[in-house]
């Protein structure tokens, strides 16, 4: 088939062709944009978070009228209510295990610094950021996660501090991510580090192979899974426990949680939001994020739509112009098969076109959002995935008119119209 | 001559109902993407305090020092409680509070029920007249309750209808962490968002709500803690709520009224003699590098627009582009479908600007179509956002008159011009041309 005729038709009716290409060329940027917000969304909710998230559960609860921390004895009141609450949970028949706990990946609620293989290492100059969990010896078992290597923490390891105390511990955990940052060579293990610019060192005991920062947001992406694990019971006037059920029994052990803790005492506060499955709790931090991805999809859906049927109705239009012309052709030994790929031939023309500027357009909207709202970069593969789809969307959407076109008879070109 | 248009215009959309339908159905889809987006996206970057919000400052202060500044050179976006209590006393501006965000628990006088959480700021009694809380009985502390500590509570009309069955408290005690305090004011369905007189400790925005509000004085002596961010570049020295009172680490929001420029000015130069003094003083390290940036520039400042917010609402108007340059297309191959009909109008002396009239009349027609039905696709858009955004953002997002009205408006006119050029097309039909080819 020769490209010359078709392209002299097109030029009668330029505003049309231009219309349609520029049409593609928008969708396939705006589509191309949308589709990778939504395949980083999808990436980021889907990230394993390194604990075993089944059958577990936290809650939070405070203590009405508690010590500030501020007196001295008030520390250990706290830690004998702390361990009171944490004998009654542990009693619990289809309670596994339990760990009091200041935060859980996922949660929002972050305590953050930094660590340095020397000592006195200005806080932010440290060699690494990293994120601070405090538990006692069953943090690893409650929140399932793996050892790689050396050990976990035992009932001596673990001492108590009041929330606002600071207080160096002994011995830490840490996950491969960051011991592999302070120790590339792998030998992190039974090494001494400094926690926030401190002078007194803390062994490397153990490492865990992945344990997620409590935030999702985007301040904490340097350092996501940069986590130290420190072998206190931290005491305040409010307290955190990870419960690891047994399968199956979560909700059961979800609903009697409220009575159990006011059965070691009343004067506490409990609300809707003090017990929480630990689906919920990743349900709330990406719900964001999903409905990002959601949005986006419905956006491109439409796109899609709109502009497959605007290939349709005008094709449908030019088909309808061609009557006469098409007859003619037939009638001079044209078959309809010629028709048809006539048509097809002109939309992957015109689509082709419009894919081309799209690409530049698809580049263009990526380094906007770049630029202002902490986007990636756009990597090609979606560009040229989405040349394909919208070429294809240009290849169904004229296959109607096209078959159309090609079932005109060839008598028509004897009628004058 | 419109309702002729009208009736000729209602023909020819019926005659091509395919067509029609397609038009108004993009039009439809694109106007409802934007407006959905738009109403979260002006509900979020809205003004919570119009009347004022340019008299109302937050004044920041280097405490850190070079080392700790974003690459911007920002200083901390906090208050240390040092500063913040030195810029009290000095009490340079018409109204002024430091604040910092307190989670108390309130115990019930009925010992049935179990003690409840609230949440709420300690602040100081200039706060109420500085930020308009409006009151449903009583009012806010006075300055004497201030310097005296005394134990009094504001509470919120929804904490008031939980305790006191919404009957008027003021006089009546409140158990707050055990401790009793007289309530004095009640304020009235307060709920500002973006929350701007703490933007550091609520993220711009929060579903939850001011239910108390103590004098900071008193709060900070009975020890009731700070149930925000801390954020501290070194570890405090001493341990406690009072270690963190006597540290660096900053953990409260302030905010000042300022009338006019001149007082504006004046305060600038106040907070630069302060750093200054803390300079000469030895307690800083490094020349004055503060800030005081009206509300709507703080809340820039701060980013409490979310950037999915604005990306969703840039996708979506890239979407009605789309929709509109389709509209374009279908309306020009509708309108020269029917040259040889406006060739015989111009042959019986039909002038172009009639042929205007017109077509474009029958694509205003298609716009309000559209319109219409994006003005259901936006209601349905609105209620469901919730699926899609967080829970605070998608609670602002509200159908109102003038929501509509803008939805009616940009379905037409945008769907008007998109009819310009395919207009300005059949407006050249030539219609000796049109004639002979028939």
């Amino acid at each position: 088939m020769k490209l010359h005729p078709m392209i002299a038709a097109l030029r009668r009716h330029k505003a049309g062709v231009v219309l349609i290409a520029l049409q593609i060329a928008l969708t396939l940027a705006i589509v191309c944009n949308a589709v990778f917000i939504i395949g980083q969304r999808i990436e980021r909710v889907n990230r394993p978070t390194g604990l075993v998230e089944d059958n577990l559960m936290l809650v939070t609860q405070s203590w009405v009228g508690a010590p500030s921390g501020d007196q001295p004895g008030d520390v250990e009141k706290l830690d004998s209510l702390l361990q009171a609450d944490l004998a009654a949970l542990r009693a619990m028949p289809d309670v596994e295990s339990v760990v009091p706990i200041n935060s859980l990946p996922l949660l929002n609620s972050s305590w953050t610094g930094s660590v340095a293989l020397k000592p006195g290492s200005d806080l932010r100059a440290g060699n690494a950021r990293s994120v601070y969990y405090f538990g006692d010896e069953h943090l690893l078992k409650t929140l399932g996660l793996k050892l790689v290597a050396g050990r976990g923490f035992t009932a001596a390891d673990v001492r108590n501090r009041g929330f606002r105390d600071s207080g160096t511990p002994a011995v830490i955990i840490v996950t491969k991510a960051l011991a592999d940052k302070l120790y590339p060579k792998g030998d992190a293990l039974g090494k001494a580090i400094y926690l926030d610019g401190g002078s007194s060192p803390s062994t490397i005991i153990g490492e865990v192979e992945r344990l997620q920062a409590p935030s999702t947001g985007s301040w904490v992406n340097g350092f996501l899974w940069n986590a130290t694990i420190e072998p206190f019971r931290l005491n305040a006037n409010f307290s955190r426990y990870a419960i690891r059920t047994r399968p199956g029994r979560l909700q059961a052990v979800m609903h009697a949680v409220p009575d159990v803790l006011y059965g070691v005492s009343r004067m506490r506060v409990l609300d809707d939001d003090s017990v929480k499955s630990f689906a919920q709790i990743r349900q709330e931090a990406y719900r964001s994020d999903v409905g990002m991805a959601i949005l986006m999809g419905v956006v491109c859906l439409i796109l899609l739509g709109v502009t497959a049927a605007g290939i349709v109705g005008l094709t449908s239009f030019w088909v309808g112009q061609r009557h006469r012309q098409i007859g003619v052709r037939r009638a001079l030994g044209a078959r309809k098969i010629d028709i048809l790929h006539y048509f097809q031939m002109e939309n992957l023309l015109i689509s082709g076109a419009g894919a081309l500027i799209g690409l530049g357009l698809a580049i263009g909207l990526n380094m906007l959002l770049m630029k202002h709202f902490e986007m990636d970069r756009l990597p090609v593969l979606y560009v040229l995935a989405g040349i394909v789809v919208v070429m294809a969307l240009g290849q169904g959407a004229v296959f109607v008119p096209a078959r159309r076109a090609s079932n005109v008879p060839p008598v028509v070109a004897t009628r004058s119209v | 001559m419109f309702a002729y248009y009208f009736e000729l215009a209602l023909r020819s959309l019926k005659r091509s109902r395919g067509l029609t339908l397609l038009m108004v159905l993009a039009i439809g889809f694109g106007v409802a993407a934007s407006m959905t987006t738009y109403s979260v996206f002006r509900a979020v970057s809205g003004d919570p305090i119009p009347w004022k919000s340019s008299k109302l400052f937050v004044p920041q202060i280097d405490m850190w020092g070079p080392k700790a500044r974003d690459p911007n050179g920002e200083p901390p976006d906090a208050m240390d409680y040092t500063d913040a209590m030195a810029l009290m006393r000095a009490h340079r501006a018409r109204y002024q509070s430091a604040m910092y965000q307190i989670s108390p628990s309130v115990v019930p006088a009925d010992a049935s029920k179990h003690p409840i959480n609230v949440s709420g700021h300690a602040v100081f009694s200039e706060f109420f007249p500085m930020v308009d809380v409006p009151f449903k009985y009583g009012a806010g502390w006075t300055a004497d309750d201030d310097t005296q500590r005394s134990a009094v509570v504001v509470i919120s009309s929804k904490l008031n209808d939980k305790l006191f069955g919404g009957e008027n408290s003021v006089g009546r005690t409140l158990d707050i962490e055990g401790k009793d305090y007289r309530v004095v004011g009640v304020t009235d369905h307060w709920n500002p968002q973006p929350r701007f007189f703490d933007v550091v400790n609520t993220g711009g925005f929060t579903d939850g709500a001011e239910d108390v509000f103590l004098p900071f004085n008193r709060a900070i002596d009975v020890g009731m803690p700070n149930n925000g961010n801390t954020n501290c570049n070194e570890v405090p020295k001493e341990s406690g709520f009072v270690g963190l009172q006597h540290s660096s680490c900053v953990w409260m929001a302030y905010m000042v009224q300022l009338d006019d420029a001149a007082a504006v000015q004046a305060y600038r130069e106040y907070l630069d003699g302060y750093a200054r003094d803390q300079q000469k003083a030895g307690r800083f390290g490094w020349a004055p590098n503060n800030r005081l940036r009206d509300v709507p520039a703080w809340l820039d400042a701060e980013h409490v627009v979310p950037s999915d917010t604005k990306v969703s609402l840039l996708v979506a108007l890239g979407l009605l582009v789309v929709c509109l340059v389709n509209t374009a297309g279908l309306l020009l191959a509708k309108f020269l479908r029917r040259s040889s009909e406006i060739g015989v109008r111009r042959a019986l002396g039909a002038q172009r600007s009639a042929i205007y009239a017109q077509f474009l009349t029958e694509a205003a027609i298609v716009g309000l179509a559209g319109g219409v039905l994006g003005l259901l696709l936006t209601g349905v858009g609105v209620a469901s956002v919730g699926w899609v955004m967080p829970k605070d953002i998608a609670s602002l997002a509200r159908l109102d008159v003038s929501l509509l009205a803008i939805t009616l408006l940009v379905a037409v006119v945008a769907t008007m011009l998109a009819g310009l050029y395919p207009t300005f097309r059949a407006s050249r039909v030539q219609p000796a041309w049109q004639l002979k080819s028939n």
